[in-house]
């Protein structure tokens, strides 16, 4: 796989600075996470089921106000300008937009007219949106095949592609895409993240990608950051996460044999706190 | 046979009524979850305003209607600037609490702004037999009756070309299915809280209108919201056709079994029977007709 790093531009698109995040104004989930996404990049957000990543996601599109969640403390700026105040309808019209965990599809809806929804707020009329549904089919020939058939009674996989399909009808500069391979088979997984791939080679599109699964986010992604109890714990590029030894035996699952050394105790307590 | 024929008629006029209730009551629950107890008093003051449109202000009846059709969009902004969206993310109960609230404000409303007295509706239908249908079929039936069913196809028509072939009702459908899905693309859910209460209040227009050529435009009015209850539990809360069938089934069952099998038991089985067929549902099955298949997936 080549690596995506080489496009990257230096620009910061958007800055997550020490936010903190309370849900029914008493549970504080997000305690003080700060991430930096550049321009064209592929960021992995990582860590365990309840870490906080989809959290995160929602804070960025501002879907937590209908979740009960708040913003208490930090601020979020994408282009350099501050988003936090905005409506998540406003933030899809500045081209950010949310694929949520668990695909959402509109399920009675049919594969086109649950794309056509993307486009709900762009107003640059019928021939170019018609024209962003080819391009959409020209990434997922699947659904194209199936664009009349209930989206409720399409594959795991299929919704999957409607979903990211959806973003793009709305021609985001970035996606936030929460949990993809969730609940697929490898080699749809392996399908959908070569299309993240070649949307943001070819389209330019930005992502932020929730995963629990590390081993595929980090060899697609060009940088990492991992979440721990709504933290931030760890962070670095693709590269140097693969090596790092906590990340190789708590989330890649490589285990180096029986280390004896000083980080044990460490290792135990936090082994525990994650089967909990 | 002709006789039973206009039963069934007339039955099926009655529940052109109690279906455009029911269908204002499931466009509100789609897209909201909102149990609209004041669906009825819609109607009722939709009326009352269109009818003094016409009285108070010497309106000719085209403007009045458009005068009315506004008043209700206004009403719309109002009720989801004053009432829904401070109450979002709240228990069912509660909404279905303000929607009662709601009720009896725009029935003050009703009455201080147009009078309580009972008023006539006069908007030129035609009245008496449908001499067509007398003189072809032999079939007695109000020349009003036959215009109001005209009218609910077309505004049920209208409706579904809207849901189905506009962005707006596209994005109403997608609300209706999953209001986060919907909220991540870009939906705003007060603008389609305006337009939604606002096309039930259009339909809400359109009943009360009718009801209100045939007995007067009078508080009994909202009364026929209580016969939309049945009519939802027959078709399914979420389901427009089962609305709209559930309406007529109800009509013409209760008409049918006042006529043969009321003088038996007494008579009155119209105002029980709708209540019992209901009953009747819940138990044996709880979704009703219609009720929305729940996609389940493997
Ligand atoms: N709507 C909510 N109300 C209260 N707590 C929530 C809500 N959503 C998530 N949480 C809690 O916040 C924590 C982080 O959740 P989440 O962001 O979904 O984690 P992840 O996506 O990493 O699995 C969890 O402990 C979860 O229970
Ligand atoms: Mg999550």
């Amino acid at each position: 796989m080549t690596e995506a790093a080489t496009l990257t531009s230096n620009k910061t698109l958007l800055s997550v600075n020490n936010i903190e995040v309370i849900y029914d104004h008493v549970i504080l989930v997000l305690k003080g996470v700060s991430l930096e996404v550049p321009e064209q990049g592929i960021v992995a957000l990582l860590g365990a089921n309840g870490a906080g990543k989809t959290t995160t996601l929602k804070a960025i599109s501002n879907l937590l106000r209908a979740e009960r969640g708040d913003i208490t403390k930090g601020s979020i700026e994408f282009e350099g300008k501050r988003i936090d105040t905005l409506t998540s309808a406003q933030l899809v019209q500045q081209g950010v937009i949310q694929v949520m965990e668990g695909r959402h599809c509109f399920e009675h809806l049919t594969v086109e007219e649950n794309l056509l929804t993307g486009a709900y707020t762009r107003r640059d009329g019928n021939a170019a949106i018609n024209r962003d549904l080819e391009l959409v089919y020209s990434y997922f020939p699947r659904l194209k095949k199936r664009n009349r058939a209930q989206a409720g009674y399409t594959s795991g996989g299929e919704q999957q592609m409607v979903a990211i399909g959806r973003a793009l009808m709305s021609r985001p500069k970035m996606i936030l895409l929460d949990e993809p391979s969730m609940g697929l088979a490898p080699q749809l997984v392996e399908e959908i993240f070569e299309n993240v791939a070649r949307l943001n080679r070819d389209e330019g599109v930005t992502f932020l990608l929730a995963e629990q699964n590390t081993n595929i986010a980090l060899r697609y992604a060009n940088h990492g950051y991992i979440l721990e109890n709504g933290r931030v714990v760890l962070d670095g590029s693709a590269a140097e996460l693969r090596e790092n030894t906590d990340v190789k035996e708590f989330y890649l699952g490589i285990s180096e044999g029986q280390r004896i050394n000083f980080r044990d105790v460490k290792h135990y307590r936090r082994r525990k706190r994650w089967l909990t | 046979m002709t006789f039973f024929i206009e039963v069934v008629l007339s039955g099926l006029m009655a529940g052109v009524m109690y279906s455009l209730v029911a269908l204002g009551f499931v466009l509100i629950f789609k897209a909201s979850g909102i149990f609209n107890f004041a669906q009825g008093v819609m109607a009722l003051f939709a009326a009352l305003t269109l009818v003094g449109l016409m009285e108070k202000f010497g309106f000719p009846i085209w403007l009045a209607i458009i005068g009315t059709i506004a008043v209700m969009i206004a009403l719309a902004w109002l009720i989801e600037r004053v009432m829904l969206r401070h109450l979002v993310n709240q228990e069912p109960i509660i909404l279905f609490m303000a929607t009662i609230g709601l009720a009896y404000v725009l029935e003050g409303m009703g009455d201080i702004l147009w009078g309580s007295d009972v008023k006539v509706l006069d908007l030129g239908i035609p009245q008496g037999a449908s001499d067509w249908m007398l003189d072809s079929f032999d079939i007695y039936i109000e020349k009003l009756e036959v215009f109001a069913a005209v009218t609910a196809a077309i505004l049920v028509a209208f409706l579904a070309v809207f849901f189905q072939k506009t962005r707006i009702g596209r994005a109403l459908r997608a609300v209706a299915d999953d209001h986060q899905a919907a909220l991540s693309v870009g939906i705003s859910l007060h603008t389609i809280w305006v337009i939604v209460w606002s096309v039930a209040g259009i339909v809400a227009l359109v009943a009360g209108i009718m009801w209100g050529s045939k007995s007067g435009v009078q508080f009994s009015l909202s009364l026929i919201a209580l016969k939309a209850l049945p009519v939802l539990i027959l078709g399914g809360f979420t389901s427009v056709p089962g609305a709209i069938i559930g309406g007529m089934i109800i009509g013409v069952g209760e008409k049918v079994a006042e006529v043969y099998v009321g003088p038996f038991v007494g008579g009155a089985i119209e105002n029980w029977f709708a209540y019992m067929l209901a009953l009747v549902f819940l138990l044996f099955r709880p979704q009703g007709l219609f009720g929305e298949k729940i996609i389940e997936r493997v």
